[in-house]
């Protein structure tokens, strides 16, 4: 099977010669859900507007299953759906017009185009806000305008460039669940993101780019089990006036009801709860005290930091 | 795309721009309107009256087509320039850009929907002129062909301005110093007759002389220079505005990172 997206050697220089990609290869399967993340000017914007043709590339390969952007550039489009950072819609326009119109840039009938419209403004909740002028919009309404007007035209590859900045948990939420929805029916998604807890929770799979180069790509999975250490907060029943010392695992008195440890990957979690209970101390509750993939993420982007310094 | 799909696309492309400039009348259609209804009372009936004829005509029924004609030109340019421009900044030309809508559909679009304006605008001011002076078409096919690529010109014209434009100030330098003088020295007022020899031949190379003498030959049968240059000069700036629009819409210039 064709992968839904395969780029090759791709490499992007601005005019000024700041070299924004420098060769990059990367392959998306389909029914993928693809998280590109790195650090701001990484190259994921560049990256994303070469594959939705905004960015002329300098040189390298894309493809989107299968068809070149250079030369099946018309049915290239045809399966793309890109959702990008900035509002770049006619704020003047009304949403359902917003949307009957990108469908006829792809060439699909005005009925059809009005019936999906409807379609998409009701799943993502702006059906009630179909016809008032879009810069009303609140700004997370206008983030769901420009993702359904990505899925009008019904693309296998929707990409999206950091969709859920600025927006209310409660509605990044409800939009990690109609992307989910979407990806479940086959759509093949790639999405960038400041918030790793965003990607650790959607995405199978991870391409870490930084200074215009790829130094991870792997799954999410794979990804987290390089983790050497975890540090773990715990709420404890008993009040402490003073730290527990437990071998092994060093332990920080948060306050008087709750504990830092530091577990590492080769340790046992049962073991250290036996030693805590011998030391007649109860743990209520136990959370990860950071984010996973961000502390990898920063571990990650800092070595490549440093391998530039050095070189 | 199939043909189909790509005259489902140029159509919503002309129907949003003509949707655009019906939306916002009062800034679109209205004040050329006001403009050049000025222009009929105070050129045509107040001081026209004390000119008498010009190239044999009551001084009225000669600038009518000038009006008429200078509606059409700026028009047809600024509504292509303002509405490509606006896309431009608004960013909202992505939306054309991510699609696969071919480039010569993209241009054919907005320089239909540049022309419907010209076009439509034109028509009203045709209209009021009646109300102004007495005048019927000499030549249809002349009349009609006319301000036809004159619209089709301007509109060409107005795209690649946009296209250029970086902000709203290069967007007004053409129209204010290169579109308006050449109007005003095109021929609309007076007869190149009334120039000396040099300033004459000087005059002969403004477009808008040519088209404004042809649109005059189609409604009153009288013009400063033989029609046939006036379709053949329009003719050719056509075509080649035509292929530097299309050219800068595939280079992607000032559009594309």
């Amino acid at each position: 099977m064709e992968p839904a997206l395969a780029i090759s050697q791709l490499n992007k220089t601005y005019e000024g010669d700041f070299q924004a990609l420098k060769g990059i290869s990367l392959e998306v399967q389909p029914g993928d859900f693809f998280a590109l993340l790195g650090p701001n000017g990484a190259g994921k914007s560049t990256t994303i507007g070469i594959i939705c043709s905004l960015v002329l590339k300098t040189s390298g390969k894309v493809s989107i299953f299968g068809c070149d952007i250079d030369r099946d550039f018309s049915q290239a489009k045809q399966h793309v759906g890109v959702v990008p950072q900035e509002f770049n819609f006619n704020q003047f326009e009304k949403p359902v017009d917003i949307l009957i119109n990108q469908a006829g840039y792809f060439g699909i009938p005005r009925d059809i185009a009005a019936e999906r419209a409807e379609k998409y403004l009701r799943q993502l909740g702006l059906w009630d806000k179909s016809h008032v002028p879009s810069r009303t919009l609140s700004g997370g309404m206008k983030r769901r305008l420009m993702i359904a007007r990505a899925l009008i035209h019904e693309p296998k590859l929707l990409v999206l460039d950091e969709p859920t900045a600025g927006v209310d948990i409660e509605l990044r939420r409800s939009m990690w669940e109609f992307l989910r929805e979407i990806n479940a029916q086959g759509t093949t998604i790639i999405l960038t993101t400041h918030y790793l807890e965003e990607a650790e929770s959607l995405c199978r799979n991870v391409a870490i780019i930084d200074h215009g180069e790829i130094i991870q790509n792997t799954s999410i999975r794979a990804l987290l089990q390089q983790l050497n250490k975890e540090l773990f907060v715990l709420d404890i029943r008993e009040q402490l006036s003073e730290c527990p010392s437990i071998q092994g695992y060093p332990i920080t008195l948060v306050d008087d009801h709750t504990l830092e440890v530091e577990v590492e990957k080769s340790q046992s979690i049962n073991e250290l709860f036996d030693a805590l209970s011998s030391a007649g101390i109860h743990v209520l509750s136990m959370r990860n005290k950071t984010n996973r993939l961000e502390e990898l993420f920063f571990d990650l982007v800092e070595k490549n930091l440093s391998g530039a310094k050095n070189d | 795309m199939t043909n189909c799909e790509k005259w489902i696309a140029f159509e919503t492309i002309v129907r949003r721009e003509i949707h655009r400039f019906l939306r916002i009348w009062p800034q679109t259609l209205l004040p050329p309107v006001i403009t050049i209804v000025l222009y009929f009372v105070i050129f045509g009936t107040l001081i026209g009256s004390r000119i008498g004829e010009m190239s044999g005509l009551p001084y009225i029924q000669f600038v009518a087509p000038g009006l008429i004609m200078m509606s059409v030109i700026t028009n047809s340019y600024s509504n292509v320039v303002s509405s490509f421009f606006g896309s431009k900044f608004q960013r909202n030309i992505e939306e054309l850009l991510v699609s696969p809508t071919p480039n010569w559909i993209i241009l054919l679009g907005f320089v239909v929907g540049g022309m419907c304006r010209g076009l439509g605008v034109g028509l009203v001011v045709t209209v009021l002129s009646l109300y102004f002076a007495d005048f019927s078409i000499h030549s249809l096919p002349v009349t009609v062909g006319i301000v036809l690529m004159t619209s089709l010109m301007f509109s060409l014209a107005g795209l690649i301005n946009a296209v250029f434009a970086r902000n709203f100030d290069d967007i007004s330098i053409i129209p204010t110093f290169v579109l308006t003088p050449l109007t005003y020295l095109g021929g609309v007022f007076y007869s190149i007759d009334l120039l000396g020899d040099f300033w004459s031949k000087v005059s002969m190379i403004n477009p808008v002389l040519y088209m404004v003498n042809a649109f005059r030959y189609g409604i009153a049968g009288i013009s400063d220079i033989p029609v046939y240059w006036a379709f053949g000069m329009v003719g050719m700036f056509s075509v080649v505005l035509f292929f530097v629009a299309l050219n800068l819409l595939e280079k992607g210039s000032r559009l594309r990172s």
